[in-house]
C-alpha cells in the first residue's frame, strides 16, 4: 500500500505548444479510491499513463509512497493497470493471463497457481480459468483484466475507463463490484473515467481536470455542493447546473422579478456588473400560480417515475435562456405551460463572469 | 403477421438458390476445374517416376490405370543409390533450411524493431528497406559473384545461404513489420506493466500472435529457395550444386533419361509439399480475437 504524489508533473508532446498535463498537483492517500474526471482530451488519461510509466514526464515529479518514480520503467513500480480495451493477452487461457506477471517475477507454479485461483474466486471466474478471451463475454474479460491486475497485489491500482464497453446495466453492477473489492483490498486506485456519475458514485475523492489544469479535488459531495469555479459546476451533476449571467442590484442578484439576497463581500468581489448564477434543478422551486422569480415557458417534461425534469426557457437580459428544473413526478406543469422558478434559499452558487471562480465560498442552509 | 414473414423468406430462398449457385457452384466447378489442370502434369510425373525407361519411351504415362502391373520403384532405388543425385538433394536442404531459418529469425526480430522499438533514424532505415524490394536480383548477380570470388565465397553453400537470405530479407522485414503493428499497443504496455523485459514481450507476446505472417513467409521462403535455379546455377560448383541444378544438367534430348529425370524431380517436389501441409494449420485468421474488448 502507498500513496501517490504528482508534483507539478508536466507532459508536453513534441510538436506541441500547450500541455497535455499541465503542473498537475495531486496527493492520493494510502487506500484511496480516486477518480481522475474531465471531458474527453482534459489530460485525465494522460496523466493516469505518466503515473504507469507508459507516458514521459516532461517536468515535475511522481511518487509512489516515498520513491520517486519519475524515470522509472513501469515494471519496477509495483502497479497494476486496467486497460479500456482490457489488453488480455488472446494467446493465453485467464489463468495464464492472469498468472503471466507472476510467471516473469519468477513466483513458483504452485504458489502461482493458488494466487490465481484465489483471485478468481474473488471476480466469480473460476470456471472460465481455463478459457482463452475469446470464449468470454465482455464482462467477464472486464473481470479477467482486473484479476490480473488484483492477482499481483501492486501498491496501487490504475484503472483507465474499465468499464466503458460494457453496458449499461453491467456497468452499473460492475461499478459497485469495483468500489466494494478495492476498499475490501485496501489497495491505493486511481481510476479514471469521463463520467461523472461513475465519479460520484465510486470515487473517495475526485480530480476534475480540463484542458491538462486541474480544476478542483474534492469530495463527491464537495465537489457537488461547493464546486470552485464554472466548469466543474456545469460538468458534476446531472442534469447539469443551470448557469445563466445576472445583474447586480443592491443587496443580492436579480432572479426574473425578485432579488436573490447574496453576500456582500461576494457581490464587490465580482467584476463587471454581472454575475454567473448557479442553480441546480433540484433547488428550483416551481409555480404555477405565483408571479414571484423568472417567467419561464414549459418546453418539455422528462418522466423518470418518481420524479421529472421540467425543460424550458426564458429571456434574460434578451438572451434565451434554458432552464432544467426538477418536479414531482406525479403533479407537474406541462409543455407551453407558463411558470415561475424561484431558487431555494441558500442554494444559489455564483461566480465571477470573466474569471469563472467562485464567489460564495460556502452554501449556508 | 406469420403469413407475409413466410413469403419474404420463400423469395429470398428461391433468389438465394440462384445467388448461391453463382456464388458457390460456379466457383467450386471452376475451382476444380483449375486443381485438376494442375494436378494432371504432376500427377503425370509421379507415375512416370514409377515406370521404367522402356515402358515411358513407349507408352504415356496414363497406360498405368489399365496396366497397373508396370508399377515399380526401381528408378526410386537407382536414384538413392546415385550419389550425384544424393548429394544434390542434401545440398538443398543445407541451402535451404538455414536460408530459411536466418530470413524468418533475422526478419522478425527487424520487424518487431521496426513495429515497436523507437530509435533514432527508424523511419528512414524502413524506406531503405522497402527501397530494397525494388531491387531485382539479377542485377546484383555479376557484383556479388566478382565479391564471392574475391573473399572466397564462390562455389560455396554458404555464399549461397548468404545471398538467398539478403534477397529474401527486405521482404520478410516489409511483411512481419507490417503485421506486427497491427497487434494493439495496450498488449505491449499491459506486458511491459506486468514486468516482461523487451525480449519477453517478442518472444511471449508478439512470436505467438505472429504466427499466421511467420509461417506464411517460412513457407514462401523456403519454397523460392528450395526451387530457385538462377542463383544455385551461378554460384555454386559440381559439388555443391542443389537438385534443381542437378536435375537440369540431367536434361537429354527426347527425355531420354526420364527415369532418374521423373523420381528426383518428383522428391524435390515432395518435400515443399510436406512442409506446406504441415504449416497450413497456423494460417488461421482472427488469432487475435478477444484481447480487446
Amino acid at each position: 500500500m502507498a500513496t501517490v504524489t504528482f508534483e507539478k508533473a508536466t507532459r508536453l508532446y513534441p510538436g506541441s505548444t500547450r500541455p497535455a498535463v499541465d503542473a498537475l498537483d495531486l496527493d492520493v492517500e494510502d487506500g484511496e479510491f480516486l477518480v481522475l474526471v474531465g471531458p474527453s482530451g482534459c489530460g485525465k488519461s494522460t496523466s493516469l499513463r505518466m503515473l504507469a510509466g507508459l507516458e514521459e514526464v516532461t517536468e515535475g515529479r511522481i511518487l509512489i509512497g516515498d520513491r520517486d518514480v519519475t524515470d522509472m520503467p513501469p515494471k519496477d513500480r509495483d502497479i497494476a493497470m486496467v486497460f479500456q480495451n482490457y489488453a488480455l493477452y488472446p494467446h493465453m487461457t485467464v489463468a495464464e493471463n492472469m498468472g503471466f506477471a507472476l510467471k516473469i517475477a519468477g513466483v513458483n507454479k504452485d504458489e502461482r497457481a493458488a494466487r490465481v485461483l484465489e483471485a478468481a474466486k474473488l471476480l466469480d471466474l473460476e470456471p472460465y480459468l481455463a478459457r482463452k478471451p475469446k470464449a468470454l463475454s465482455g464482462g467477464q474479460r472486464q473481470r479477467v483484466a482486473m484479476g490480473r491486475a488484483i492477482v499481483r497485489s501492486p501498491q496501487v491500482f490504475l484503472m483507465d475507463e474499465p468499464l466503458s464497453n460494457l453496458d449499461a446495466k453491467l456497468r452499473v453492477q460492475t461499478r459497485t463490484q469495483i468500489s466494494s473489492l478495492t476498499r475490501r483490498l485496501g489497495v491505493t486506485t486511481v481510476y479514471v473515467t469521463h463520467d461523472q456519475v461513475e465519479a460520484l458514485t465510486m470515487g473517495d475523492r475526485i480530480a476534475v481536470l480540463k484542458d491538462g489544469v486541474l480544476q478542483q479535488v474534492g469530495t463527491p459531495r464537495d465537489l457537488y455542493a461547493n464546486p470552485e469555479n464554472v466548469f466543474v459546476a456545469g460538468f458534476i451533476g446531472s442534469p447539469a447546473m443551470n448557469l445563466f449571467h445576472a445583474d447586480k442590484a443592491d443587496g443580492g442578484i436579480r432572479f426574473g422579478n425578485t432579488i436573490i439576497p447574496l453576500e456582500r463581500a461576494a457581490l464587490d468581489a465580482a467584476s463587471g456588473t454581472a454575475v454567473t448564477v448557479g442553480v441546480r434543478p433540484e433547488d428550483v422551486i416551481v409555480s404555477t400560480t405565483g408571479t414571484e422569480g423568472l417567467p419561464v415557458e414549459v418546453d418539455l417534461v422528462e418522466e423518470l417515475g418518481a420524479d421529472g425534469y421540467l425543460y424550458g426557457h426564458t429571456e434574460i437580459n434578451g438572451q434565451r435562456t434554458d432552464i432544467v428544473a426538477r418536479v414531482d413526478g406525479r403533479s407537474h406543469p406541462n409543455a407551453g405551460d407558463r411558470v415561475h422558478l424561484t431558487p431555494k434559499l441558500g442554494h444559489v452558487h455564483a461566480f465571477d463572469t470573466e474569471s469563472g471562480l467562485r464567489l460564495v465560498h460556502a452554501i449556508v442552509d | 403477421m406469420t403469413a407475409p414473414a413466410g413469403i419474404v423468406t420463400a423469395k429470398r430462398g428461391a433468389a438465394g438458390r440462384i445467388l448461391d449457385f453463382f456464388g458457390r457452384g460456379v466457383v467450386n466447378i471452376v475451382l476444380v476445374i483449375v486443381a485438376v489442370f494442375w494436378l494432371v502434369p504432376s500427377i503425370g510425373l509421379a507415375l512416370s517416376s514409377l515406370r521404367n525407361s522402356v515402358d515411358n519411351s513407349q507408352t504415356g504415362w496414363w497406360t498405368v490405370f489399365t496396366r497397373p502391373a508396370q508399377l515399380t520403384v526401381d528408378n526410386y532405388t537407382n536414384l538413392l543409390s546415385n550419389s550425384q543425385f544424393m548429394g544434390s538433394f542434401v545440398n538443398t536442404i543445407a541451402i535451404t533450411l538455414p536460408a530459411t531459418a536466418a530470413v524468418v529469425i533475422i526478419g522478425s526480430l527487424a520487424g518487431y524493431a521496426f513495429a515497436w522499438i523507437r530509435f533514432p533514424g527508424r523511419d528512414w532505415l524502413l524506406v531503405a528497406v522497402i527501397v530494397l524490394l525494388a531491387v531485382p536480383l539479377q542485377v546484383s548477380l555479376i557484383p556479388i559473384a566478382k565479391l564471392y570470388g574475391s573473399i572466397g565465397l564462390f562455389g560455396s553453400i554458404l555464399g549461397v545461404i548468404i545471398f538467398h537470405t539478403a534477397y529474401g530479407l527486405p521482404f520478410a522485414i516489409f511483411l512481419l513489420r507490417n503485421f506486427f503493428t497491427q497487434v494493439p499497443g495496450e498488449l505491449l504496455e499491459a506486458a511491459r506493466l506486468d514486468g516482461a523485459s523487451e525480449w519477453r514481450i517478442f518472444s511471449r507476446i508478439i512470436l505467438p500472435l505472429g504466427m499466421p505472417a511467420i509461417a506464411s513467409l517460412a513457407i514462401f521462403q523456403f519454397l523460392w529457395v528450395w526451387n530457385d535455379m538462377l542463383v544455385a546455377l551461378i554460384f555454386t560448383n559440381a559439388t555443391s550444386q542443389p537438385i534443381t541444378v542437378a536435375i537440369q544438367s540431367q536434361l537429354r534430348q527426347f527425355g531420354a533419361n526420364i527415369d532418374i529425370l521423373s523420381a528426383g524431380a518428383f522428391l524435390s517436389m515432395i518435400i515443399p509439399l510436406i512442409v506446406f501441409f504441415a504449416f497450413q494449420r497456423y494460417f488461421v485468421s482472427a488469432l487475435l480475437a478477444g484481447s480487446t474488448k
